[in-house]
């Protein structure tokens, strides 16, 4: 048997990071995700790595871009504010084609907002978070043992797509300990690729990282083949859950925090007879399309479960091309609803029979 | 015999620049440093935004192009990620004094190991000929069209000197290349600022008071002559911080 230690979730990101061989942290002291950072500073200069407390969200994102920019596995952490700030640099990462992985422990918004549990950067995040058109990687974990698993996962198809990723978590999952199986330790710099700003050695023509293309026709070029790229992690990448939908006539649609919640509350529903099971989206970009549209040719209605204000139903709407009705159980501003909540918005449901 | 050769660490693309522009002097001086030096392969240049933009495609060595402001930033990340190599960036003054001056003053202060070369021709010339951090007190610019009033548009910023007010930097020279004297004394800080990072000195800054006839509506000559009538009593050349020098 594995062994299996007891971690914070935000520990749990900055371990599984190291153990990816990410050995270039940056980022800027925000709550509810501040323990990344403490953990970054006490670990890296002891196994050689960088950790660098940046003086802004912005320098941060541009120190991320820097060492990408070399070929090599970097990343930030915030919390919703701090991840607007981080948006002009998400956009030039996208642009210029460069993996990073960026974290956001979700907080309570718009403006200062508050610091408690939210999922409402879901716009934020699945939208492209900067100007321009481009998606990152979306990855929302559901456990501590998630966010150890996701963040490798969050390196490994950054790299292997050459985008930005996001790690979406809340403050709940940044903030409660769970046992976790830590994966395996991989090698911190393996040799740079082929397109990496790592000097030319006098060997080759100069690698240029760059997101500018004053030539409208290049331009377009670069966003069609980037898109191209995109379908690839739509049709390959998109992950998600299934619990008790074989029989399911309510279909709840929820992630994170909200997902385990759900997770009681349909258990006591079957208990009560209610035929409910749910799709949990693991990305949320690439977005689980396909088994909620397959879903929506079985169930009745669709039941979005989240901390914001129906962001995620927007998404599943369009999912099932609007077939079912969608309900919304929601709770915001730092507000996590309980497994009664849930449960009555799954009789409520039931009632309505779609 | 040839006694005039292009340096190699500059590439065979035309530069862009308008005629009287300073900006192709400069990057002269940078590529004859980095080839003297012998660094060309070891080297990896940050361009800003504004009229260098596309320096990225001058300079021969590995280049990044870098958000607005954001140049000491990218460095810093690259040079945590390769301390071996040589790390410049090459910036305006909006860039590095406006809309950068939060990452340019903690670059400086964390007396990160790179090299910057600030070009200040005391205008946003890319965009048309606007008012920059540098701007002088009286100067007409496309949004100070009656002449830049301290009393609503400030005063203009002096970075070298600014920038001296830190504990960490390893050189601060302020230089101008409107003469043959000037630019050889440009070349000469150009290449202390760069030996020093290979040195492992630390942060090292080049002020280039540079000409914009463009944008500042002068021919060349009159241009550079109003970089010794009016930018310099404003921006006195001289070397503001050399730790070499205090022991």
């Amino acid at each position: 048997m594995q062994e299996k230690t007891l971690m914070k979730g935000n520990e749990a990101i900055a371990e599984a990071a190291i153990l990816a061989g990410c050995r270039h942290y940056f980022g800027y002291p925000i709550t509810p995700q501040t323990e990344v950072a403490a953990y970054m500073a006490k670990k890296m200069p002891k196994i050689g790595g960088t950790f660098l407390q940046a003086e802004s969200e912005i320098a941060a994102i541009n120190m991320v871009y820097g060492v990408a920019s070399t070929g090599k596995l970097a990343m930030t952490s915030s919390s919703s504010p701090g991840i607007a700030l981080k948006a002009e640099g998400i956009s030039y990462l996208a642009g210029a084609d460069l993996p990073a992985l960026i974290v956001n422990v979700q907080r309570g918004g718009p403006g200062l907002g508050g610091i408690q549990p939210s999922q409402s950067d879901y716009f934020l995040a699945t939208r492209g978070p900067g100007h321009g058109d481009f998606h990152v990687l979306v990855l929302a974990p559901a456990s501590v043992q998630e966010m150890a698993d996701l963040t490798g996962k969050a390196f490994e198809l950054a790299m292997k797509y050459r985008m930005p990723a996001m790690l979406l978590a809340d403050g709940t999952m940044g903030q409660m300990m769970e046992p976790v199986v830590l994966p395996e330790p991989k090698e911190p710099n393996p040799v740079p690729p082929a397109w990496a700003a790592v000097g030319t050695e006098g060997k080759r023509f100069h690698n240029v990282i760059n997101s500018l293309y004053l030539d409208p026709l290049t331009l377009e070029r670069t966003n069609f083949e980037r898109f191209e790229r995109y379908a690839a992690v739509e049709r390959d990448e998109t992950m998600w859950e299934e619990f008790m939908m074989e029989d399911a006539e309510i279909c709840v649609v929820s992630c994170g925090i909200t997902a385990r919640v759900s997770r009681n509350a349909i258990v006591e529903a079957r208990k009560r007879g209610i035929k409910v099971g749910m799709i949990r989206p693991i990305t949320l970009w690439p977005f689980p399309k396909k088994p909620l549209l397959a879903a929506a040719e079985k169930v009745k209605s669709f039941l979005c479960v989240e901390l914001n204000m129906g962001q995620m139903k927007e998404d599943v709407e369009l999912a099932i091309r609007c077939k079912k009705p969608v309900d919304l159980c929601c709770r915001v501003g730092g507000m996590i609803p309980s497994p009664d909540e849930v449960l009555a918005a799954i009789v409520k449901a039931n009632e309505q029979g779609g | 015999m040839v006694v005039f050769e292009k340096p190699k660490s500059l590439t065979d693309k035309v530069f862009h620049y308008c005629p009287g522009c300073t900006h192709g002097i400069i990057h002269r001086l940078i590529a004859e440093v980095i080839d003297e030096l012998g660094i060309e392969g070891q080297t990896v240049g940050v361009a800003p935004v504004g009229c260098a933009v596309l320096a990225y495609d001058y300079f021969a060595c590995d280049m990044i192009e870098a958000a607005h402001g954001r140049a000491p930033a990218i460095a810093t990340g690259v040079k945590r990620s390769m301390p071996d190599k040589v790390v410049f960036t090459y910036q305006g003054d909006g860039d590095l004094a406006s809309i950068g001056m939060c990452e340019t003053v903690s670059t400086a202060a964390r007396g990160e190991n790179v090299t910057i070369i600030f070009v200040n021709n005391a205008i946003y010339g890319m965009t048309g000929g606007q008012m920059a951090p540098t701007s002088l007190i009286g100067q007409v610019t496309q949004t100070s069209p009656y002449g830049r009033d301290p009393k609503t548009q400030g005063y203009p910023i002096r970075v070298c000197e600014l920038l001296a007010t830190l504990d960490a930097p390893a050189y601060l020279e302020r230089v101008t290349v409107n003469s043959v004297k000037n630019v050889r004394n440009a070349k000469k800080a150009i290449k202390k600022a760069f030996q020093n990072q290979i040195e492992g000195k630390g942060f090292s800054l080049v002020e280039v008071v540079s000409a914009c006839p463009t944008n500042w509506g002068m021919t060349p000559q009159k241009a550079l002559e109003w970089i010794d009538e009016k930018m310099l009593p404003q921006y006195p050349l001289g070397c503001y911080r050399d730790k070499d020098k205090e022991v």
